[in-house]
């Protein structure tokens, strides 16, 4: 459904009197497959909507390339934008109109009847559960009820593919889960949908395969299970006062059990093991051994947070 | 047409939205009609004419390009609140001709001024001023040249400097001399040489020029085809430019 090589996109920004070149997305390559949902996961900065956006026909790249429903974002920018949907970060309703006058104006800017296009807004209004207020001006709605307009406005047209930019920062708990259905139900409906998002736990339940980005690049693909398993084993987290800590590396490092070693943010150590199960107990016996007392001892699984440190080097969490 | 159908439809969203909002018929027309009933009145002994509908006669048509220039120069400012909004960029997602994007809300600067305009006429057939229909139709379609040239104008500096602070200063540095170098409240016969060569070179002094020309019923006056044709040309490079400013305006 969309392929990429090499997308690239900087930018010059002025700083006073110097100009600094921001390098937002540096060669990006991707597959997406039709059907699935397909998630960005990222920090802040990452370029994630920038690739969105060229993606989008928004800003032209650089350099590269990218085939999207089989139109070239390059040569004919035109199709593509009849086959996608894109729903911006920033939202994109105006205060003093109202879900349907958006709906059918946007509709209508797809060369979509007048009356086609008052039963689509209608249709999109009852599917989206805005029937109630879709007579009201947009500023009178909640955060997750605009939401749900743009996401309505982004797919009037019936596009192959969605873009969704960061669909559900800013909602409570409650209306995130109510989005991720939303978001569930487009698949179900055939379309392809892209997201972007910084939250770990809704690209692993959200999505079918992700994408982590930092600093303009992909640093890992796949389905969130498989990205795990590449970290194969187990973390353990051990807690130790701040004072200890040094020496508790200094005890840990080198042993045959363990693969790789790091201070935790929140204090201690978090090691990287093969087995859990049996490096617990080893653990204990050389801290024990080096007169070092310990607050706490954790055993979990990878998280998608300890796929971005291994790649990256940082946590998600802090970045 | 596509670009017909295109610009119809964002005319019809935007003039929807001024009309919601009634403030701007007060505040358009409260104004200049200020100007017509306190300001004019100076005008018969300043300009030495022996009636006050003579004295309305060079006044109303300088109010009206005033009012015209002033009306598209700040049309930037909604631009940038729907810029911030997302709607620009909506709109920039889908299929829609991009010179539809920029005519289409330059057509509702157009007719609200025409709206104002109309007002301010009938106002001053009150006081005795007369002129041709058939002129003053010519008179407004100057008027619609230069609410397209400023509008579009405005707009595409919105699109570049994407900051109402930004903007503000610049629209207000680019006003003030075109207005006083145009002879709008004071026709510049009174002006010394040198100021009146200097205006030569505004081409709004033509467009005032034309239009007081007009209002005068000297349709056969080479500054009426003079003044058309220099906004015209104007109008016309303005809204390419802005046009381009659309099609490819970041953020
Ligand atoms: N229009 C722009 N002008 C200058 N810099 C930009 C612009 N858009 C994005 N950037 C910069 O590009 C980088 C990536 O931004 P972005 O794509 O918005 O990241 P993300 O969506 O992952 O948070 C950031 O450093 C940002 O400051
Ligand atoms: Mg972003």
């Amino acid at each position: 459904m969309i392929e990429t090589r090499g997308l690239r996109k900087s930018f010059r920004s002025r700083a006073g009197r110097e100009t600094k070149t921001v390098e937002a997305v540096r060669g990006v390559d991707l597959s997406v497959a039709e059907g699935e949902i397909f998630g960005f996961l990222g920090p802040n900065g990452a370029g994630k909507t920038t690739t969105l956006r060229m993606l989008a026909t928004l800003i032209e790249p650089d350099g590269g390339e990218a085939t999207i429903a089989g139109a070239d974002l390059r040569k004919a920018p035109g199709e593509v934008r009849r086959r996608i949907g894109y729903v911006a970060q920033g939202g994109s309703t105006w205060d003093e109109s109202t879900a349907r006058e958006e709906l059918v104006l946007q509709a209508r800017l797809y060369d979509i009847g007048k009356a086609e296009a008052h039963r689509r807004a209608a249709r999109a209004l009852d599917a989206f559960q805005l029937s109630e207020f879709a007579d009201r001006k947009c500023k009178t709605y909640s955060g997750g009820q605009r939401r749900r307009v743009e996401i309505a406005l982004g797919i009037i047209h019936e596009p192959k593919i969605v873009f969704l930019d960061e669909p559900t920062t800013g909602l409570d708990p409650q209306s995130r889960a109510h989005m991720w259905d939303e978001i569930r139900r487009l698949r179900a409906d055939g379309m392809t949908v892209f997201i972007t998002t910084h939250y770990l736990d809704e690209a692993d339940a959200l999505c079918d395969r992700i994408a982590i980005m930092d600093h303009g690049e992909v640093v890992a693909e796949g389905t969130p299970a498989d990205l795990k398993r590449e970290i194969s084993g187990d973390v353990v987290q051990v807690g130790l006062d701040t004072a200890t800590t040094p020496q508790a590396a200094q005890a840990l490092d080198g042993e045959p059990y363990v693969k790789k070693l790091e201070t935790a943010e929140e204090g201690g150590l978090r090691l990287y093991v093969d087995e859990g199960a049996t490096a617990i107990p080893q653990i204990l016996r050389r801290l024990d051994q080096a007169g070092l007392a310990l607050s706490s001892i954790e055993l979990h699984r990878p998280s998608l947070d300890d796929v971005f440190l291994t790649k990256t080097g940082r946590s998600l969490r802090e970045s | 047409m596509k670009l017909v159908r295109d610009t119809w439809l964002i005319f019809q969203r935007q003039f929807q939205l001024l009309i919601r909002n009634p403030v701007w018929v007060f505040v358009g027309v409260f104004q200049p009609v200020m100007y017509l009933l306190l300001f004019a009145p100076l005008l018969k002994p300043a300009l030495r004419v022996s009636t006050q509908a003579e004295a309305y006669k060079v006044f109303v048509p300088g109010l009206l390009v005033l009012l015209a220039i002033f009306g598209g120069l700040f049309q930037g400012f909604g631009l940038i609140a729907e810029l911030r909004a997302g709607v620009i960029e909506r709109s920039r997602v889908t299929p829609v001709h991009r010179l539809a994007l920029l005519l289409g809300r330059s057509l509702r600067d157009v007719v609200s001024l025409i709206v104002q305009a109309v007002i301010i006429t009938l106002l001053a057939l009150l006081f005795d001023l007369r002129v041709f229909i058939g002129d003053l139709l010519l008179a407004y379609l100057m008027l619609a040249l230069i609410a397209l040239m400023t509008s579009a104008v405005s707009y595409g500096v919105a699109l570049k400097v994407k900051s109402e602070d930004a903007l503000a200063p610049l629209m207000n540095t680019v006003a003030q001399p075109v207005l006083l170098l145009s002879g709008i409240l004071l026709p510049l016969i009174y002006a010394p040489g040198w100021l009146q060569g200097v205006a030569e070179w505004n081409p709004f002094a033509w467009a005032v020029d034309g239009t007081r020309a007009l209002f005068a019923g000297d349709l056969g006056n080479d500054k009426v085809w003079q003044g058309l044709t220099i906004i015209a040309v104007l109008a016309a490079l303005g809204v390419f430019w802005a046009a381009r400013q659309f099609a490819r305006s970041v953020r």
